[in-house]
């Protein structure tokens, strides 16, 4: 198994309080694998993926708890120097905004040799030529001229591609993309995942694909873990998980799509807010906002059932949600 | 970084007496650069307007807490020095001259003979009133004149703009030894009116910027569309976002104006005798130096004090102003 | 980019004309420009007629002004009363100050820049406030107290240096006048390198620094100072005019012969034509100096070049 999340607990310690934004994670992603993370907002989604990459901000937060187990080595044991030199080379992070992700003073070139001259110990004439050769992967048009440019000479998708570039530089086994389309047009959304896909394959890489739209998710992930107040609340194949959700969370988020043969009908939503992270809903952290819930749910957290051999989900009733 | 298109222009802001005008400025352009009006819902509901939140912040910041008692001290012994000397700071007894302290004059006595305890509390008086009237002066006169440029914008936005760089193109002091040398009153007045001269671009600028920052927001646009004529655009929905920044500015620029008063009269152009400064007397005393140190101590500590004082609250202010640190 | 240049430079003419214009004014038909030739007193009306004849006075001061214009570009700034040219009192005065302003500026940039970066990263650390503090106080207290009150320990006290400085005014003369000078200045640089590295540490780009698993020393030096020392810049090339104006109080302290020297004299002697020809000068030099802090921010951030 190339990554293994085991029972993440991450906290931020603020002026006015503990926020609980991971309590206990876990998930698992093979080489040649897509694991699509979907959630809110405040979901724990992408702290989950700042701990595996080791980015997060550490005051004000904290690991305490759990195990991340690369190729079966535990990462949190890891020194911070092994800990970079995994960074980049062996797995490697996609951001959402690429204008605000990439560093304004520096030519695309020089920021994606960068990789090559600090983990390769390339020359710089070399890492630009490898910089040239990547942009041209990544199927921008002028490579060779385009490389001194600067982020802000490039439109969103092609800074999105440049940011995709960068990432797959060293071939790392693993790549995080936290919500790597959100900020782009339709049409360039469709273009990028594609292009994502496309490398993934001939990489044969590990992808955890971190996003809110259900719509993204269908034709690029093998499995989802939806994740709600810091939890995992379902895991399944992703086409399980459109056939018959397990979960009202789950199934609030798929019937909250509009679709074309609803016409004339109210738009669903799920009443309320996401929950306050410090002061997180005894019992299972979704019941003031379910249509299901009752006092069992208020009192008894729910661990994660398995429905079945590929399936997990965290209500007391997910056989009443299975089937409607 | 900001999105907004760079205008280098904007980044220079040099008055010439330098640092703290630029800094404020540049500290006081992100808090113009907050997207959308200062008011708001807490989770509680409650409405948390940018004025509320800042004094609950401040009432709870010990460095606001302690300047503003210092400043409050300051002001008491301005209106009435004689609370707490009791002597005539121009009465002087040259027999006197250079002694050290004695009991009934806790600093000592200068070159002419003069208690320095009691010149020293009514130095105050001068410096917090030019300091305060200087800035009155040049807030009023600079957040008119910008404010007014960055809301028509135009032909008048351009000569005005024209114009700041003129005067910022005469570094302070400079201008103060070469105007201020050939005015022969001794009263207030010129060295006011001097730094009003030269200190209003800078506000105009903060002024000009902030207007033109609240005129973008959706709320000025929907009131426009609304019917509501230009003056009462300006008065009851542009003015109350846009004085942030000036009040930040305008506060740590007094400090910068009595530091500036003393510096022209120990330059011999500032305010003259009989009106009774610290800049005076640390000029005076800066030729006694290794015999009677006190006769510049004293003054010289006041001095910095009261700057010091002025300036921390302007420093607390802008922290509990600054959006970005909510 | 050398657009950006030449638009620049259009720009100061009609400001270096304004600002010499109202120098001029300020100067001409503020005060009585014959005032100091005759001594103690007031010129007989006889005499002043026949000065003010001889030094074109008294023609209509636009004239005056274009007349003097003319001439600077020659090269002829006037003589001085004194009977000196006033390019002579320039050529032993500029080289001077200009080692006095080096040595200040060595100062702020190297020690407030270093102390920025420091605060910045640890920020909230005992060392942070203790900084922050310094500066304050070094902020609160005009440039001619330091002075004093350095020359006093410094000088007197403790005679580590010699209170006055003397006509030679060599570099090592001038280390403490420089950093006195520098004080001020230096505490700002403190500051604002402080805040600029404290808001930029979190932001999105340094973040994919730290993931792309770049060592520490390369995400601050290369990602992070270079655009947090931006501003830095703006402001260190905005603050040469008041290192101008903190240059003419620290050489009446330490009894300097700069350009702050002769000013000074020329304004207590009412010697109009030095008064004029230096600071026109002066504000040519902070006029060039903006503009190439201008250009220099254009280099550092190609956001800019591009406008």
């Amino acid at each position: 198994m190339l990554l293994e999340v085991r029972d993440l607990h991450v906290e931020f310690r603020t002026r006015d309080g503990v926020a609980k934004a991971v309590n206990g994670v876990n998930y698992s992603v093979d080489e040649g694998e897509t694991l699509a993370v979907l959630g809110e907002s405040g979901s724990g989604k992408s702290v989950t993926a700042q701990a595996v990459m080791g980015i997060l901000d550490t005051p004000p937060g904290k690991i305490t708890g759990g195990e991340i187990l690369f190729r079966g080595k535990d990462l949190l044991k890891f020194k911070e120097d092994e800990r970079r030199k995994v960074r980049g080379a062996e797995m490697a992070m996609i951001f959402q905004d690429a204008l605000s992700s990439l560093n304004p003073v520096l030519s695309v070139g020089d920021q994606l040799g960068e990789m090559f001259i600090v983990h390769r110990g390339m020359s710089r004439k070399d890492a630009r030529t490898k910089a040239v050769e990547l942009m041209d992967r990544v199927r921008i048009p002028g490579a060779a001229q385009r490389v001194r440019d600067y982020p802000h000479q490039f439109s969103g998708g092609m800074r999105q591609r440049i940011m995709i570039a960068m990432a797959l530089a060293l071939e790392p086994a693993l790549i995080i993309a936290d919500e790597p389309t959100t900020a782009l047009d339709v049409t360039v959304q469709a273009q990028v995942m594609d292009l994502l896909a496309e490398l993934q394959r001939e990489l044969h890489m590990g992808l955890i694909l971190i996003t809110h739209d259900l719509g993204v998710v269908a034709d690029v992930a093998d499995k989802i873990a939806v994740m709600y107040a810091g939890r995992i609340v379902e895991s399944a194949p992703v086409h399980d998980i459109y056939k018959a959700p397990a979960h009202p969370y789950t199934r609030g988020l798929l019937d909250s799509i509009p679709r074309l043969d609803q016409k004339g009908q109210e738009l669903y939503a799920i009443k309320g807010l996401p929950p306050n992270l410090m002061h997180i809903p005894p019992g299972c952290a979704f019941n003031p906002r379910c249509p299901m819930a009752q006092d069992v749910c208020r009192t008894d957290e729910p661990e994660l059932y398995e429905v079945d051999q590929h399936r997990g989900s965290a209500c007391h009733f997910w056989r009443e949600c299975l089937n409607g | 970084m900001p999105e907004q298109p760079f205008e280098p222009e904007r980044a220079i802001a040099g008055t010439g007496m330098g640092g703290p005008m630029d800094l404020a400025t540049s500290e006081a352009e992100t808090l113009e650069k907050t997207p959308g009006g200062p008011e708001g819902t807490g989770p509680s509901g409650k409405p948390h307007s940018l004025w509320s939140d800042a004094w609950r912040d401040l009432r709870r910041n010990p460095v606001f807490i302690i300047s503003a008692l210092v400043i409050l001290f300051l002001v008491v012994i301005s209106l009435w020095p004689s609370l707490i000397a009791s002597g005539n700071p121009l009465k002087c007894d040259l027999a006197k001259a250079q002694e050290g302290s004695q009991p009934g004059h806790p600093f000592g006595y200068d070159g002419q003979g003069c208690d320095v305890y009691t010149r020293t509390v009514y130095g105050t008086r001068t410096s917090v009133t030019v300091g305060v009237l200087a800035t009155l002066g040049v807030a009023i006169f600079g957040s008119v004149l910008g404010g007014l440029a960055g809301f028509f914008g135009g032909v008048w936005d351009s000569i005005l703009s024209r114009l700041t760089d003129i005067f910022f193109a005469i570094p302070v002091v400079l201008g103060g030894l070469v105007l201020l040398s050939v005015v022969t009153s001794n009263t207030v007045w010129p060295v006011i009116g001097f730094m009003v001269l030269l200190g209003w671009p800078q506000i105009s600028r903060i002024a000009r910027g902030s207007v033109i920052t609240a005129k973008q927001n959706d709320y000025v646009q929907a009131a426009r569309a609304l019917g509501a004529s230009n003056s009462r655009l300006l008065l009851r929905h542009i003015t109350p976002n846009a004085v942030a920044p000036v009040i930040v500015v305008a506060t740590i620029a007094l400090g910068t104006y009595i530091s500036l008063e003393a510096t022209l009269s120990y330059l011999g152009v500032g305010l003259k005798p009989p009106t009774v400064s610290w800049g005076i007397d640390i000029s005076a005393a800066s030729q006694y130096i290794r015999n009677a140190p006190h006769m510049l101590l004293w003054p010289a500590g006041a001095l910095a004090i009261t700057v010091l004082a002025f300036i921390m609250l302007g420093d607390a202010v802008r922290d509990a102003l600054d959006p970005k640190l909510r | 980019m050398g657009r950006y240049v030449i638009r620049r430079l259009l720009q100061m003419i009609p400001v270096f004309i304004g600002a010499t214009l109202l120098i001029f004014l300020m100067v001409n038909v503020m005060g009585d420009p014959i005032a100091g030739l005759c001594g103690e007193r007031q010129c007989d009306p006889a005499t002043a007629a026949q000065l003010k004849r001889e030094f074109g006075l008294d023609k209509p001061v636009w004239q005056q002004y274009l007349t003097y214009m003319g001439n600077v570009f020659t090269g002829d700034f006037g003589t001085a009363f004194t009977g000196q040219k006033v390019t002579e009192l320039m050529s032993t005065a500029f080289p001077v100050t200009i080692r006095l302003t080096v040595v200040a500026i060595v100062f702020e940039v190297v020690i407030g820049i270093t102390l920025g970066v420091l605060t910045g990263l640890k920020r909230g650390r005992p060392i942070d406030t203790t900084v922050l503090l310094l500066t304050l106080v070094v902020i609160s207290v005009p440039t001619f107290v330091t002075g004093l009150l350095l020359q006093l320990l410094l000088g007197v006290e403790w005679g580590w240096i010699k209170p006055s400085v003397s006509p030679e005014a060599t570099f090592s003369e001038l280390i403490v006048p420089g950093l006195v000078l520098a004080s001020v200045s230096l505490a700002y640089v403190t500051r604002l390198t402080r805040t600029s590295i404290a808001e930029n540490r979190r932001s999105d780009y340094v973040r994919t620094a730290v993931a792309k698993g770049l060592p520490r020393h390369r995400v601050i030096i290369r990602h992070l100072l270079r655009n947090s020392l931006i501003p830095v810049v703006t402001f260190i090339g905005t603050d040469i005019g008041a290192l101008m104006g903190g240059a003419i109080v620290t050489e009446r302290i330490f009894n300097i012969h700069g350009v702050g020297y002769q000013l000074y004299q020329g304004i207590v002697r009412q010697n109009t034509q030095t008064v004029v020809g230096f600071v026109t000068v002066l504000v040519l030099v902070f006029l060039i100096a903006n503009l190439l802090v201008d250009l220099l921010y254009a280099v550092l951030d190609p956001r800019i070049r591009y406008a």
